[in-house]
């Protein structure tokens, strides 16, 4: 039996062969960001790679986000293939110029002759008591950017598997991992095969509604989907996995099905994900709709560090069943 | 006050006492954020602080030569490694120590924590956590005390890493331009997180950077306590009477880890080893010792002194109250009414 099979993998370890498969597989890749060499990552992500990999390909970068994020979009549009990575999404807004304002426009702007095929990842969310300039999911805002695609794996598989077609798409693709499932662990026989980065995927069956949700939502979704489960009510949970372009017709379909929908996102209501796939649904769905769609997501405040205050901000487990259960027409 | 009649004798011996209470003073002061940032990496092995923890071991001379020379008037700005520069600018160790505990009695009410410390009272315009990011804010702090004819002074804190961003040129430059009363303090510690300095500069010579911007700039020993005091002294002068920015390069280490936890494959044990010799602690006792400004039972009455207000602080952080979760929204927008 291949080695590959049937292994256990945490979500770090599958990002971590991801980023040396590709480089193993093409010199243009390279690695670039803070401490992603010496120090093997902010998260440890990039343990090895240096001594693997040599200066040239696994770059430590001084503490300059927009500088090397810009070099990294630089580096695309002529001809390499840049990973770079920044540490968290809070420090990416000081790389929100070069992203926004290059990466994502330069094609359209240019009349379609330079593309960007660089792709940026960077760690997103909340929940480990860092306040308020350290806990943020903006993933949501920049699948606001028409130009960027927005990548957010949630298991071990798309960790593993989303990085190659990333890297092959013309275009900038940013790729949000959640901080709190880096020690997630999980089994993985996929043996290095990638994953398309365009669709939303099922992860568990249900009849009476669709949980719509991605990233570390996914984790508290299925969780509280199987809690349901007990009480006779069987939730349909959908993982997004792409923010840009959002895949309609998956999501459609599921709630066609179920006729009852409700979004599960640990970032803001407003102007977020949640609003506009509640506006999808409205926009298309209206009449296969049973109730009104509900939104579980995080309370529009700055990340406090009260654990107690944080973990009231953010969307639990509870708080999706006892919003399931209110439900028009859900019986349990 | 000394008056102008005393015998020359007298005079000496008043400045002699002086001198010797005031070099008690920076020992002091150095000791209390030593004992608390011993305890704080206590207290985070106990998970009673949670979060990211800097801790200040090594660089207590920068924040005690510096704050030293500041008046009630002036603001500090500074980083997410800001015990001891909230601790000496006077904010109580009990309000740091409960804000650690993400208590409502401690100094941003428990939503900040370790990294945002804040204080309006002593002017405290409070830990950053976002390097670079205080830099423009000082920058505006001097326009508005500049604006508003203030004699005051914003002094802001930074680490070397923060040079490497684009917020500390731009920085630089309106301050120098538009001629703005700020200090900039740099406590070059070497690393930042794991990128060794030399490695993330092409100039290392901070002092020709600043220059670059046509702004005063110089260099000083950062675990020397006095060198730090006189040093710092001319700058706040400098910024205060001629409303200009100057530039002050504090060389130190931090002996700990970058926040609680990091493999430091980035340095070696020998190299802290080597650093810890210069302490900026107990080469300033051993030369108040040598001096005759103090005695080892001075010395151990100081220290027993602070772990008294060290273990009062921590009582008073386990007392705290914790905030009503409907209290979440407050502070969102100033007239949040709950
Ligand atoms: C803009 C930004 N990028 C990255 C980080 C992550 N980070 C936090 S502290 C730090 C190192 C900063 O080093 P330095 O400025 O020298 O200060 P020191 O920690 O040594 O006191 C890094 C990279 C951050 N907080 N903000």
């Amino acid at each position: 039996m291949n080695k590959a099979a049937q292994q256990h993998m945490t979500y770090r370890q599958a990002v971590r062969e991801a980023m040396r498969e590709a480089m193993q597989k093409d010199d243009r890749v390279f690695l670039m960001g803070e401490d992603v060499g010496r120090y093997g990552g902010c998260f440890n992500v990039s343990e090895g790679m240096l001594q693997e990999f040599g200066e040239d390909r696994v770059v430590d970068t001084p503490l300059s986000e927009s500088g090397f994020t810009g070099c990294g979009i630089g580096a695309a549009a002529a001809g390499m293939r840049p990973i770079v990575e920044i540490m968290t999404v809070n420090f990416s807004l000081l790389a929100a110029d070069q992203i926004i304002n290059t990466a994502a426009v330069l094609y359209y702007m240019s009349g379609g002759q330079f593309n960007v095929p660089v792709v940026i990842r960077m760690a997103t969310g909340g929940g480990k008591q860092l306040a308020a300039q350290h806990s943020r999911s903006l993933e949501n805002w920049y699948a606001h950017i028409p130009g960027l695609k927005i990548l957010t794996p949630a298991t071990v598989e798309d960790a593993r598997g989303m990085l190659w077609p990333a890297l092959e798409d013309p275009d900038p693709v940013l790729i949000f991992e959640n901080s709190t499932l880096y020690n997630y662990e999980d089994a993985y026989s996929g043996n290095g095969h990638t994953v398309d980065i365009s669709t939303a995927r099922v992860r568990r069956a249900g009849s009476d509604v669709s949980i719509l949700t991605y990233g570390i939502g996914l984790h508290k979704s299925l969780k509280a989907a199987e809690q349901l489960s007990k009480q006779g009510i069987e939730a349909e949970v959908v993982d997004l996995r792409v923010l840009r372009p959002l895949d309609n017709e998956t999501v459609f379909a599921s709630v066609r099905k179920t006729h009852r929908a409700v979004i599960v996102d640990e970032g803001w209501k407003s102007g977020g994900i949640s609003a506009e796939l509640s506006a999808r649904i409205t926009e298309s769905l209206f009449y296969d709709l049973d109730c009104p769609v509900e939104r579980v997501c995080g309370a529009e405040v700055p990340a406090p560090y009260a654990r107690h205050l944080e973990q009231a901000s953010l969307p639990q487990p509870q708080q999706i069943i006892e919003t399931i259960q209110k439900m028009g027409g859900i019986h349990g | 006050m000394a008056t102008k009649k005393k015998t020359p004798a007298k005079k000496k011996s008043s400045r002699k006492s002086r001198e010797k209470e005031q070099k008690r003073h920076l020992l002091h002061q150095m000791i209390r954020i030593r004992q608390m940032e011993e305890k704080a990496y206590e207290l985070y092995t106990q998970e009673k602080i949670r979060g990211f923890l800097h801790l200040y071991d090594g660089e207590e001379a920068v924040a005690v030569g510096v704050i030293e020379n500041l008046q009630k008037e002036d603001s500090i700005v500074a980083t997410y490694r800001e015990h001891g520069h909230a601790l000496v600018r006077g904010v109580s160790m009990e309000r740091i120590m409960a804000e650690m505990y993400g208590k409502l009695e401690g100094c941003s009410g428990g939503r900040g924590g370790s990294m945002h410390l804040y204080d309006k009272e002593t002017n405290f315009f409070g830990g950053s956590a976002i390097v670079a990011n205080g830099l423009p804010m000082a920058t505006g702090v001097a326009l508005a005390y500049k604006r508003q004819q203030k004699e005051a002074i914003a002094c802001c804190f930074f680490g070397e890493g923060a040079v490497d961003e684009g917020e500390f040129h731009e920085s630089m430059n309106l301050a120098a331009l538009w001629k703005l009363p700020v200090l900039f303090v740099c406590e070059n510690n070497l690393y930042s997180m794991g990128m060794p300095f030399e490695l993330a500069e092409s100039e290392t010579d901070l002092v020709t950077k600043a220059r670059s911007y046509k702004m005063k700039a110089s260099s000083v020993n950062g675990m020397d306590v006095l060198a730090v005091l006189q040093e710092a002294r001319k700058a706040v002068a400098y910024a205060r009477d001629n409303q200009q920015p100057y530039f002050l390069e504090c060389r130190t280490y931090r002996y700990r880890a970058h926040s609680m936890f990091d493999p430091e494959r980035y340095r070696s044990k020998e190299e802290v080893q080597e650093w810890k010799k210069k302490d900026p602690i107990t080469t300033f006792a051993e030369k108040l010792k040598k001096e005759q400004l103090l005695t080892d039972e001075e010395l151990q009455h100081i220290n027993r002194e602070v772990a008294g207000e060290v273990a009062q602080a921590v009582q008073f952080a386990e007392e705290g109250t914790d905030e009503p979760i409907e209290n979440l929204s407050q502070f969102v927008y100033s007239n949040s009414k709950n």
